[in-house]
């Protein structure tokens, strides 16, 4: 354990180390950049930026983008649905053309859309062209509600389909085989009744742990495959889905809704009247209903955190060979995103666990009965 | 990090994961968990069932030693009763043995005794036939001479008194 926490110091301190000097080669690139500036001005070569490279991947995105090919972004279309104005309009995202910063203007039912930053605006009537204000949302347009099926939507249907295909398979191996289990049903059997048994069992109770195992097994496996996806780093994984706070907020919330939903007695009474002297009640009752709120909210920022910061360390790792400019660095980055990629795994599986934990935790804090 | 749309994400998500747990609960979890309960049911009622095998055969194993113990226990008592029998046959047998033995030789000790009573009886007799014979030879000389005669009785008389 010590030598474990030894390593993983040094690690980490050869990773700091790593990023001061690529900060440390970056503001001297920049400087000598400044003087070329003058030669390179007309060209359109970008200077390569680690943070919006970061910022793109673990971003969503209204179309999927695949691959570059000799300049050309090769990307898998998805479907815009919007709710403007005047009621549903529906696009494939292919119609900006790869356009991101509201040049292409895509017209339906007489209703303008411009897509920058990955916003799409819809026009003001009469305009023609979107005025884009650095750090501020467009003076003439504005942001219609976005239903648009996005990278992370996709990558959560297929999700989806995926786990429906796996246990319906598991499910219908049972029909035929009443014995030990085989195959399929072998190596998720387990997992299941991890679930069951190490989980919801232990912190729910034998009693009532029933009710909530469909919850709890599908948002361990969601979790679990989803985290999964977002590892594989191209199409048609690479989504960054549980590590949006977005997502991760609304599993916290259902946990939520769950937990609110089946107190008990003995636990609304915790909440309202706790056993403590009268006089502390002012103080307890508030703590006691921001403690229901900010269980969900620990349960939302740790997925999110957890997985956004992995995909973050992979691609940080990546860039240094962009950021140097040199192929030399790339057996050490590519040395350390294996390693990273591996605790990922690691971390995919631990982070589903957790939530799963936590949110039985929760409901069984919720419906326990009265100790004292 | 960019947020693109997130009233999207969060229509989609809720839609997708609710509509998920309600699938995957008809079509997987339920099935699953029913399979693997029943399954762990067969397992422990297999594993009970062998156990109480294992204490039908383990009763088994006792009664036949119980009644194993209990036959010998008979024998044992059967041959101690018939040694003592035997033994108490050989007492009888010598006791009476013994008593009969006495008996012969209280009815030899009578006869014996009966026969020196008529020996001492015959002898007597003898004597007596005999003293007789004498003493008619003796009288007959003495009572030649009448004053021997009586001298004679009168001796004899006192003599005869005495036996």
């Amino acid at each position: 354990m010590v030598l474990a926490t030894k390593h993983i110091k040094i690690f980490f301190s050869a990773i700091i180390m790593l990023f001061s000097f690529a900060q440390f080669a970056n503001a001297q690139e920049h400087g000598a950049e400044k003087k070329e500036d003058i030669h390179q001005s007309n060209q359109e070569e970008k200077e390569f930026s680690p943070s919006e490279l970061i910022n793109d991947h673990i971003g969503d995105s209204h179309d999927f983008h695949i691959a570059d090919w000799n300049g050309h972004a090769i990307s898998m279309p998805l479907p815009v649905i919007l709710l403007s104005k005047n009621g549903l309009v529906t696009f494939m995202s292919s119609e900006f053309h790869h356009d991101n910063r509201g040049v292409v203007v895509v017209e339906k039912n007489g209703e303008k859309f411009v897509r920058a930053e990955e916003q799409i605006y819809q026009l003001n009537d009469g305009e023609n062209a979107v005025v884009l204000v650095a750090e501020e949302s467009p003076k003439n347009a504005s942001k219609p509600l976005d239903f648009s099926i996005t990278k992370n939507v996709f990558s959560m249907l297929m999700s989806s389909i995926i786990l429906l295909l796996l246990f319906t398979a598991v499910a219908r191996s049972y029909k035929n085989n009443k014995k030990a289990p085989k195959g399929i049903a072998g190596f998720l059997e387990p997992l299941v009744t991890f679930v069951r048994d190490d989980i919801a069992i232990p912190n729910i109770g034998e009693k009532k742990y029933a009710r909530y195992m469909p919850y709890l097994l599908t948002v361990f496996f969601f979790v679990w495959v989803n985290n999964l996806i977002g590892l594989v780093p191209f199409f048609p994984g690479s989504s960054n889905l549980t590590g949006n706070i977005v997502f991760t907020g609304v599993l916290a919330f259902i946990t939520f809704i769950i937990t609110t939903l089946s107190g008990n007695k003995n636990y609304w009474s915790h909440i309202l009247s706790p056993p403590v002297p009268k006089a502390l009640y002012p103080i307890m009752i508030p703590i006691e209903i921001i403690g229901m709120f900010t269980k969900p909210f620990a349960l939302m920022i740790r997925l999110f955190a957890n997985i956004t910061a992995g995909h973050i360390i992979i691609l940080s790792l990546v860039s240094l060979i962009f950021i140097f400019k040199t192929v030399a660095i790339a057996p050490v980055s590519a040395a350390f995103v294996l390693f990273m990629s591996v605790l990922e795994l690691l971390v995919a599986a631990l982070q589903a666990y957790v939530f799963t934990l936590l949110s039985a935790l929760f409901i069984g804090q919720a419906v326990a009965d009265d100790h004292h | 990090m960019n947020l693109v749309a997130p009233e999207s994400l969060v229509f989609w998500t809720t839609i997708i994961f609710v509509a998920l747990i309600f699938l995957l609960k008809k079509v997987a979890w339920k099935p699953i968990l029913g399979a693997v309960k029943e399954r762990e049911d067969s397992i422990n009622k297999a594993l009970e069932s062998a156990e109480n095998a294992r204490k039908e055969i383990q009763n088994l194993t006792a009664d036949n030693e119980r009644i194993l113990k209990e036959a010998r226990a008979e024998r044992d008592i059967m041959l101690k009763e018939a040694r003592e029998i035997k033994e108490s046959m050989i007492t009888e047998a010598k006791d009476e043995a013994i008593a009969q033995a006495a008996k012969v030789i209280e009815q030899a000790k009578a006869t014996i005794e009966s026969e020196k009573h008529a020996a001492i009886a015959e002898l007597k007799n003898q004597v007596a036939e005999l003293s007789i014979g004498i003493a008619e030879k003796v009288v007959r000389g003495e009572l030649a001479d009448k004053n021997k005669q009586i001298k004679l009785v009168e001796d004899m008389l006192k003599e005869v008194t005495i036996s």
